[in-house]
């Protein structure tokens, strides 16, 4: 009956779908929005990746938004899981090529997460992107080898200073520029040179490791978790009384 | 035949799939990582819709470059857009999986029509108690 009531409501639902893509339009011109800021993104901002210019330049409190969902589920996660007794790791070691590939991996991940970073205003790519890049440089020895202990507390310690730069970065252009998170109070600089587009890169640089910290700290989280066949840690007395 | 197979409508068609794939693994799958999963998929099915609302034919990226030929450009918009949603996807889908985990080890299953009727089992009954002895220990049984 249960699988009966899903089905008749997934084929309503197919169908709603299809009448409201059917009746999209495809492949027309960007709408007047879009289209403004392809004409006006190099003039407003100097970056050359228009994306880059709407994440960063225009929509800059979206994406101070964005990262603040990105905290609030890194720490909630952090608060729902409890933690197994350090180094004590039922996962068992990965062979030998796993753990050399990683240990060999790990310089050229942070380089090309770095590249990818401070590139962001020029070449496709940026601080989301390069940000996952690092968390992967991070976490992959770690998953090769499951007991070694994870950087905790300097990940938590990048991210949040990572995290302020950002916002100290947006409350400087209060009094630059009048507005918070206006990111022009450097000068928009020579079109297509690193250093140029304001304060993108910078911006940047602190999303990107913001993202790299809470993607590999997430991770760390999950990984620390204790299985079903660990005993249960007990809780403080005060948490059973209530 | 040919209007039918155009690019616009494999990428919406296909979009409107995956949303509806993801959809039922959400309404019909009774284990929460395979719910988890559906909502992964149906992530991806919003975010192919938003890429291919932006896109425009003989387009090039959104990015200047001096020396190529300007020509006209997709929109920039929706992919800033599909790049924020998929950091909150993954952000989104390490949290369930968290929860997932922590659910697992206080009850002991994940499929969900066993979890509504442990935690709506009434106080002193067979199914409370041995919820409330298992603690975590143990399989899914």
């Amino acid at each position: 009956m249960r699988q009966f009531a899903s089905l008749l409501f997934l084929f309503g639902f197919a169908f709603f779908l299809s009448v409201l893509v059917g009746g999209l339009p495809f492949g027309a011109a960007p709408m007047q929005v879009g289209q403004a800021i392809v004409e006006q993104n190099i003039e407003a901002t100097g970056a050359a990746n228009a994306v880059t210019g709407v994440l960063l330049a225009f929509r800059g409190m979206d994406t101070l938004g964005e990262l603040t969902i990105l905290f609030v589920a890194a720490t909630a996660a952090g608060m729902v899981v409890e933690r197994r007794k350090h180094g004590v790791s039922r996962d068992s070691v990965a062979g030998f090529i796993l753990l050399a590939g990683a240990e060999l991996m790990f310089p050229f991940l942070l380089i090309l997460g770095a590249y990818v970073i401070l590139h962001g205003h020029l070449t496709p790519g940026g601080g989301f992107q390069g940000g996952a890049i690092l968390a992967a440089a991070f976490f992959v020895p770690f998953l090769a080898n499951p007991g070694r202990a994870f950087q905790g507390h300097a990940m938590a310690f990048v991210e949040a200073f990572a995290g302020a730069t950002f916002i100290l970065l947006g409350i400087f252009s209060i009094f630059r520029e009048g507005d918070f998170m206006a990111p022009m109070f450097l000068g928009t600089g020579e079109f297509g040179q690193l250093v140029s587009a304001g304060s993108l890169p910078l911006l940047y640089l602190a999303l990107g490791l913001k993202v790299g910290a809470e993607l590999g700290s997430l991770v760390a989280e999950i990984a620390a978790a204790p299985g079903s066949d660990d005993p249960l840690i007990e809780e403080p007395q005060a948490a059973k009384d209530l | 035949m040919n209007e039918l197979l155009s690019i616009g409508n494999l990428l919406y068609g296909g979009a409107a799939g995956l949303i509806v794939i993801g959809l039922f693994a959400v309404v019909a799958r009774r284990h929460l990582i395979r719910v988890l999963l559906g909502v992964a998929v149906i992530e991806a099915g919003v975010n192919l819709m938003l890429v291919a609302a932006g896109f425009r034919p003989g387009a090039a990226a959104p990015i200047f470059d001096p020396q190529a030929i300007s020509g006209p450009m997709v929109d920039p918009i929706p992919q800033a857009l599909v790049l924020t949603a998929i950091v909150i996807g993954v952000a989104v889908l390490a949290l369930g999986l968290t929860l997932a985990i922590r659910i697992h080890r206080q009850y002991g299953t994940l499929d969900t029509v066993a979890l509504t009727r442990i935690v709506n089992a009434p106080a002193g009954s067979p199914e409370s108690r041995a919820m409330m002895q298992r603690g975590g220990g143990g399989h899914e049984s």
